[in-house]
C-alpha cells in the first residue's frame, strides 16, 4: 500500500503497527488482548511458585528451600494469582467482550484503559523484584497481617507500593466498565436485556470501587506504622492488630466475589449456548448476583472467627455467611435448569462450564461448613481452608476463564481452536486439579495447619498425592498455551456465529472481530436481544 | 535439577511403603465434651452437603446423559418458573436454619468461661510457647524438641519417618488435670500466633496486647498434640503444643515437682563450670533457643538474622558485656532471654557463641558475670 492510499484510507479496519499499536493502544480489543496475555504469563509465574511449594511439601523434611523463602513463595504466589492472573484475565475479557456485547464502539475511557493496563507490568516488576532484596520477599502471607508483616525487610515499602498500583489499576478498570455500560449501550439494549456477563461485570466493578480504597487505606496505615511512628496496629501504642484484619477482610471478602462473579457471568453465557436453550431465570440471576455482592460486605469477619470476637458478633457473621448459600444456590439451580431439556453438545467451553458448576459447588459446600462458627474453630487455618478456596478459585474462577477463552477464541482469532486438544486439556486439568486439591480436605481435617513448610509424617501420603496432582496440573497447562498459539496461527476458519447455539451481539460481527466495531450503533432486533 | 527428580522418583518408589503414615480422612472426636459436639455438628453438615451434592449432581448428570443433541433431543424453550424458583429458595433457607440452630447453642456454650477451676495462660513467642499457671506461680517454656529440630534442618540427613512425633514434640510438655474446667487464656509477645490442640475442639489466636479466653474440660487422660495455626514467621511450622492430661492428684504432684525444680534453677549465680562443661551446656541451649534464627553454623540468614560466627559482638573483648546483655534483654525482633534462662545457661551459651565456629576467643563466661550483668544498666 502506497503512502498516498494510506493517507486516504477509509478502511475501518486500519490499525497502527508495532510498538505504537501495543504500547499506546486505546483500542478495547488490543488492550483486552494485552490483559489476557499478561494474565496468562502471571498464571505461569504464580504457578511456578506453586510448584516450588508442592515440591517442598512432597515429602516430610526440608529438601529444597528455607522456611523463610517458603513463606515468601506462599505469599507471592497468592498475590500474583489473585491480582496478576485471575483479575487481569477477567478485565481482559471485559475489555474485549463488553463493548461487543452491548453494541458500543469501544470503552468509554480509552486512554484510562491503556493506563490501567500498563500499570500492571510495573507493579508486578516491583513485587517480584522484592524476592531478590535483602531479607527476602514479603513472607507474612498475602493477608499482610501486622505485626508479622512489619518484620519484612527492604521489601516492605515495595510491597505496599505494588499493592497501591494494583489497586489504582483495578479501580480505573472498574470505573471504565461502569461508565461504558451505563452510557454506551446501543439503543434498545436496556439493562435487563444485557447479557449476564455484562451484568456480573458491572456488579463486580462496584465491588472494586467500593472495596479497593479500603485496602489502600489499610496498607498505608501499615506503612505509617513502620516508618512514621504511628500505632494503628500496635497494641503497645494503644492500637489494635486485629483492626487491620477488619480493614483487610472488609476489602478481602468482596474481593472473593470480584474473582467469582465474572466467572458466574461467563458460565451463564456458555451453558445456554451449548444447551441451545435460553438461560433459565435471567432476572433471578441478576438479583442473585446483586444480593451476593451486597451480602459480601457483611460477612468479612468469618475470616476472623478465631481472633476472639464477642459471641454476638460471631453469631451475626455466621448467619450472614450462611445466608450467602441461598443466592448462590439459586444460581446453581438456574444453570441446572438451563441444561434441563436442552439439546446439549459438549465442546471444550461447555465442559469447563459444567466442571465449574460442579467443582465450584463443592467449594461452596466446604464454604458453608467453614461458615459454621463452632466447627470453624477446628477448620480455620488448616488445609481444609486451602482446599476450599482453591476449589472456588482454581476449579471455579480459573476453569470459567479458560472456558471463556475457548468460547471466544474463534471470535478473537478468526480460527477454530483444535477441539480434540481442547478436550484433552480439559480432562487433564479436571482430573489433576482434583488429585491436587481433594486430598487437602483430608489433610486439614486430620489437623495439618496451612502455611507450614514441613509436617508430621502422618500427613505424608496425602501431601505426596497432592504434589503429584500439582505437578501434573502445572504441566497440563502448557498444552493450553500450545492450543492458543496454534489457534492464533491458523486452523479451521470461524464463522461470525462460531457456535450454533450462541446468542448475543458479539456473534453478529465477523470473526475475527474487525479492529473497530459498532462505529454506528447496531439496529437491534428482538432475536438479537435473546439471552 | 537432577536432585529434585531423583528425590521425586525415590518418593514415588517409596509411596506404597510409607506405612508409618496413616490415612487420616476426617476430624477426630477429641477429648472434651465440646470437641465431641463439634465433631457431631461437623458430621451433620458434612452429611447435609453430601446429600445435596448427590441429589443436585445426580439430576445434572441425568440431564447431561439424556438431554443431548446426539440423542436427537429438540431443545425446550422455557426460561423461568416462579414456583420452582420459590421452592429452591426456600429449601436451602430451611436447611441452613436447621444448621444454624445447633451451631448457635454450641457457640454460646463455648463462650462460657465462667467458674473455671484452673487458669492457664499461653503466650506465643517466635517460636515457642510460654505457659503461666496463674493459680500456681509456675511458668513453663515449651519449644520444639531437639530431635525434631535437628531432623527438620534442610538436608539434615535424618529421615523424619524415624523421629517420634516429628515436629509434634516439645522439650517441656505441659500437664493439665482431667475432669476440671480449665480456662485457657491466649496472648502473644511479638506477632500473632494461634494456639490449637485439635483434641480440645478449638483454636484461638494469640494476639500481642490482647488476651482471649477459652475453656476445656478434658475427659480422657492422654497426650494431646497440636501446633501454632497462624503464620508467625519462618518458625511457624516449628512451634508444637503438647498437653498431657492426668488425674488431679498426679497433676498436683507434677506442679510441686516443677516448682521445686525451678526453685533449684533460680539460684545458679554461684556455679562455676569448666570450659568443657560450659561448651556442652551452651551447645544444648543454643540448639534449643538460638539455632532457628542464627543457624547451626552460626552464619545466620543474610538480611534477616545476623551471623554470630566472626561477628564483632561475639568476638571482641570490648563487646563481652554487650553480648551478655543482648541475650538478657533482646534487641529488635530478638527476644529477651533473661527471664527464661538461668544465669548459668546464659553464661554457657555466651561462652559457646564466643568459642564455636572458629570464634575461638578463649573467653570463659561464668554465671556470676551474668548475675552482675543483670543489675548493670
Amino acid at each position: 500500500m502506497s503512502t498516498l492510499t494510506q493517507a486516504n484510507d477509509h478502511d475501518h479496519d486500519h490499525k497502527p503497527t508495532g510498538l505504537k499499536r501495543w504500547f499506546f493502544s486505546t483500542n478495547h480489543k488490543d488492550i483486552g488482548t494485552l490483559y489476557l496475555i499478561f494474565a496468562l504469563t502471571m498464571f505461569f509465574v504464580g504457578g511456578s511458585m506453586a510448584m516450588i511449594i508442592r515440591a517442598e511439601l512432597f515429602q516430610p523434611g526440608l529438601q529444597f528451600v528455607d522456611p523463610q523463602f517458603y513463606n515468601s513463595m506462599v505469599t507471592v504466589h497468592a498475590l500474583i494469582m489473585i491480582f496478576g492472573a485471575v483479575m487481569p484475565a477477567g478485565v481482559g475479557l471485559a475489555n474485549w467482550m463488553i463493548p461487543l456485547m452491548i453494541g458500543a464502539p469501544d470503552m468509554a475511557l480509552p486512554r484510562m484503559n491503556n493506563m490501567s493496563f500498563w500499570i500492571l507490568p510495573f507493579a508486578f516488576a516491583l513485587l517480584i523484584s522484592t524476592l531478590f532484596m535483602e531479607g527476602g520477599g514479603p513472607a507474612g502471607g498475602w493477608t499482610m497481617y501486622p505485626p508479622l508483616v512489619l518484620q519484612t525487610g527492604a521489601a516492605f515499602p515495595f510491597l505496599i507500593l505494588a499493592v497501591h498500583f494494583l489497586g489504582i489499576s483495578s479501580i480505573m478498570g472498574a470505573i471504565n466498565i461502569i461508565v461504558t455500560v451505563f452510557n454506551m449501550r446501543a439503543p434498545g439494549m436496556t439493562l435487563m436485556k444485557m447479557p449476564l456477563f455484562v451484568w456480573t461485570w458491572v456488579i463486580t466493578s462496584f465491588l472494586l470501587v467500593a472495596s479497593l480504597p479500603v485496602l489502600a487505606g489499610g496498607v498505608t496505615m501499615l506503612l505509617t506504622d513502620k516508618y512514621f511512628g504511628t500505632s494503628f496496629f500496635n497494641a503497645a501504642g494503644g492500637g489494635d492488630p486485629v483492626l487491620f484484619q477488619h480493614i483487610f477482610w472488609f476489602f478481602g471478602h468482596p474481593e472473593v466475589y470480584i474473582l467469582a462473579l465474572p466467572a458466574f457471568g461467563i458460565v451463564s453465557q456458555i451453558i445456554p449456548a451449548f444447551a441451545r436453550k435460553p438461560l433459565f431465570g435471567y432476572a433471578s440471576m441478576v438479583y442473585a448476583t446483586a444480593s451476593i455482592a451486597i451480602l459480601s460486605f457483611f460477612v468479612w469477619a468469618h475470616h476472623m472467627f478465631t481472633v476472639g470476637l464477642p459471641v454476638k458478633g460471631e453469631l451475626f457473621f455466621m448467619y450472614a455467611t450462611m445466608l450467602i448459600a441461598v443466592p448462590t444456590g439459586v444460581k446453581v439451580f438456574n444453570w441446572m435448569a438451563t441444561m434441563w431439556k436442552g439439546s446439549m453438545t459438549f465442546e471444550t467451553p461447555m465442559l469447563f462450564s459444567i466442571a465449574f458448576v460442579i467443582l465450584f459447588t463443592i467449594g461452596g459446600f466446604s464454604g458453608l461448613m467453614l461458615g459454621i462458627t463452632p466447627v470453624d474453630f477446628q477448620y480455620h487455618d488448616t488445609y481444609f481452608v486451602v482446599a476450599h478456596f482453591h476449589y472456588v478459585l482454581l476449579t471455579g474462577a480459573v476453569f470459567a476463564l479458560m472456558g471463556a477463552v475457548y468460547y471466544w477464541l474463534p471470535k478473537w482469532t478468526g480460527y477454530m481452536y483444535d477441539e480434540k486438544l481442547g478436550q484433552i486439556h480439559f480432562w487433564l486439568s479436571t482430573i489433576t486439579a482434583n488429585i491436587l486439591f481433594f486430598p487437602q480436605h483430608f489433610l486439614g481435617l486430620a489437623g495439618m495447619p496451612r502455611r507450614i513448610p514441613d509436617y508430621n509424617v502422618q500427613f505424608a501420603d496425602f501431601n505426596m498425592i497432592s504434589s503429584i496432582g500439582g505437578f501434573a496440573y502445572g504441566i497440563s497447562q502448557l498444552l493450553f498455551v500450545y492450543i492458543v498459539i496454534k489457534c492464533v496461527l491458523g486452523g479451521k476458519k470461524a464463522k461470525a456465529l462460531s457456535w450454533e447455539g450462541a446468542k448475543g451481539l458479539e456473534w453478529t460481527v465477523p470473526s475475527p472481530a474487525p479492529h473497530h466495531t459498532f462505529e454506528t450503533p447496531p439496529k437491534l432486533t428482538k432475536a438479537m436481544l435473546e439471552h | 535439577m537432577k536432585s529434585i527428580f531423583q528425590k521425586i522418583i525415590v518418593g514415588l518408589v517409596l509411596l506404597p511403603f510409607t506405612a508409618l503414615a496413616d490415612w487420616g480422612l476426617n476430624l477426630t472426636r477429641g477429648a472434651t465434651t465440646i470437641s465431641n459436639e463439634i465433631y457431631d455438628l461437623h458430621m451433620l453438615s458434612l452429611w447435609i452437603v453430601t446429600i445435596i451434592g448427590i441429589v443436585v449432581f445426580g439430576i445434572m448428570f441425568w440431564s447431561i446423559f439424556h438431554h443431548r443433541k446426539s440423542k436427537g433431543v429438540k431443545p425446550a424453550t422455557f426460561s423461568h418458573s416462579t414456583t420452582v424458583e420459590v421452592i429452591w429458595t426456600i429449601i436451602p433457607l430451611a436447611i441452613i436454619i436447621s444448621l444454624a440452630v445447633p451451631a448457635t447453642s454450641l457457640l454460646i456454650k463455648m463462650h462460657d468461661t465462667s467458674e473455671a477451676q484452673i487458669t492457664l495462660k499461653a503466650t506465643g513467642y517466635q517460636w515457642k510457647w510460654k505457659y503461666d499457671y496463674l493459680d500456681e506461680d509456675l511458668t513453663i517454656y515449651s519449644a520444639l524438641d531437639e530431635k525434631s529440630s535437628e531432623a527438620s534442618q534442610r538436608d539434615s540427613g535424618i529421615n523424619p519417618m524415624e523421629v517420634d512425633n516429628y515436629l509434634l514434640d516439645v522439650d517441656n510438655l505441659i500437664v493439665l488435670p482431667i475432669n476440671t474446667k480449665i480456662r485457657i487464656l491466649t496472648t502473644a509477645n511479638d506477632v500473632i500466633h494461634a494456639w490449637w490442640v485439635p483434641a480440645l475442639g478449638w483454636k484461638r489466636d494469640a494476639i500481642p496486647g490482647f488476651i482471649n479466653d477459652n475453656w476445656a474440660v478434658i475427659e480422657k487422660p492422654g497426650i494431646y498434640r497440636g501446633q501454632c495455626a497462624e503464620i508467625c514467621g519462618k518458625g511457624h511450622g516449628y512451634m508444637p503444643i503438647v498437653v498431657k492430661a492426668v488425674p488431679m492428684d498426679e497433676y498436683k504432684i507434677w506442679v510441686a515437682e516443677m516448682k521445686a525444680e525451678q526453685e533449684a534453677k533460680k539460684n545458679t549465680s554461684g556455679m562455676v563450670l569448666t570450659m568443657e562443661e560450659l561448651m556442652t551446656k551452651g551447645e544444648t541451649v543454643y540448639k534449643a533457643q538460638c539455632l532457628m534464627c542464627h543457624q547451626a553454623n552460626g552464619q545466620g540468614l543474610k538480611g534477616a538474622f545476623p551471623a554470630l560466627a566472626g561477628s564483632p559482638m561475639a568476638t571482641e573483648p570490648a563487646q563481652r558485656l554487650g553480648h551478655i546483655k543482648q541475650i538478657l534483654n533482646g534487641k529488635g525482633i530478638m527476644p529477651a532471654y533473661g527471664e527464661q534462662l538461668s544465669d548459668v545457661e546464659i553464661a554457657a551459651v555466651t561462652t559457646y557463641e564466643r568459642n564455636a565456629w572458629g570464634n575461638d576467643t578463649g573467653d570463659i563466661v561464668q554465671a556470676k558475670e551474668v548475675a552482675e550483668a543483670r543489675t548493670k544498666k
